[in-house]
């Protein structure tokens, strides 16, 4: 593991939010707390993609100038996996939305949001 | 006790397993086969400068449409949930009274907001952005506008028009590129115009703008529908 650069820096940034996440997702009570910690696990995965896509010396897939647009496969980063996350951020967005407004739900029935307080589906 | 040792025993466990990763990552040192066509035949294929643009839009056409729908699905069921007891509460609102800076700096702010949208989603194919990035900046605009001034009033009728008129239009452009060009959402069905310029890319630019505006009004249906839920409490 010689020169470590910034695509090494942002793979382990990527597994720290993975780990921070779904040790949140698991131990906190707080209903608002799980959805924070979903939302810091999708970061981490996002930014795992996009470090896949990542070469080094290479530049974004964005053709403005003339030389780029020659041999332009030797220049520039992998664009799938920047259209992939880009997907994947909508999505997500979608599904937090969804989460938060289980969670407002869940506090008009109960006025609690803590998750030990509803026991209706435990087994 | 029993439970956060399980909890600590599975994060060391995938924290091994993500070091065995780490340690034997390296880094790419050339483009997979098919990133390498997308970029050597991106520009007489698609037309458009932004690479990323031409794989989400026109390559991967299909999963955008998906993706778009994921979102309008999302939209319509948070809509569902929220407007049950719409009818019984919307007598008693509670007026929050506003601060004057904010409402005065908002009403400044809103329209050049908006124009920043658009100009990210008319130039999706050309700078980075898009038809999402450009929506999500339109929506922030309103969001700005429900926090800042004491009653603003959300036109879902207008919205949902909007809204519906820019899914439709995506749905036919694709089905037009069927009978037109060569398949479902292909961007030949207009001229490729000259390369670089804002006229370029075929239907790339039109589907953006009809992406933005979908995107746009379905994430201010989503925060106008929690914030007449709040004010009914």
């Amino acid at each position: 593991m010689q020169n470590i650069g910034i695509e090494q820096i942002s793979l382990a940034v990527g597994f720290i939010l993975l780990l921070i996440g779904i040790w949140g997702m698991l131990s906190q009570k707080n209903i608002l707390k799980i959805i924070v910690s979903f939302t810091i696990f999708e970061t981490g995965l996002n930014v795992i993609l996009v470090v896949i896509g990542y070469i080094r010396n290479k530049t974004a897939p964005i053709l403005d100038t003339t030389e780029l647009q020659t041999n332009t496969a030797e220049k520039i980063v992998d664009p799938i996996p920047q259209a992939l996350v880009l997907t994947s951020i909508v999505i997500g967005l979608g599904v937090t939305a969804l989460l938060l407004v289980y969670a407002l739900k869940m506090h008009k029935e109960k006025k609690s949001l803590l998750i030990n307080d509803y026991k209706d589906t435990k087994w | 006790m029993l439970r956060n040792s399980l909890i600590l025993i599975l994060i060391l466990g995938l924290a091994a397993i993500m070091l065995s990763i780490f340690v034997d990552y390296t880094p790419k040192e050339k483009l997979g086969p098919v990133a390498e066509h997308y970029a050597n035949n991106g520009k007489e294929e698609v037309g458009a400068a932004n690479l990323v643009t031409a794989v989400v839009v026109t390559y991967r056409g299909l999963d955008t449409l998906g993706e778009v729908s994921i979102l309008f699905l999302s939209a319509a069921i948070i809509g569902f949930f929220l407007k049950i007891r719409n009818e019984e509460h919307s007598k008693n609102q509670i007026v929050i009274r506003y601060s004057e800076i904010l409402g005065t700096g908002a009403k400044i702010l809103v329209p050049i907001i908006i124009l920043l949208g658009a100009y990210v989603f008319i130039n999706g194919h050309l700078t980075p952005g898009g038809g999402f990035q450009g929506g999500a900046i339109i929506a922030s605009a309103f969001v700005l506008m429900l926090i800042a001034l004491p009653r603003p009033a959300l036109n879902h009728r207008v919205l949902s028009i909007i809204e519906s008129f820019s899914g439709l239009s995506y749905v036919i452009i694709g089905l037009l590129g069927v009978f037109l060009a060569a398949g479902f959402l292909d961007n030949q069905i207009m001229s490729l115009g000259t390369f670089g310029t804002i006229l370029s890319a075929g239907a790339v630019p039109v589907i953006y703008i009809l992406i933005g505006l979908k995107v746009g009004t379905e994430l201010t249906g989503i925060i106008g529908n929690l914030k007449e839920i709040q004010n009914e409490e």
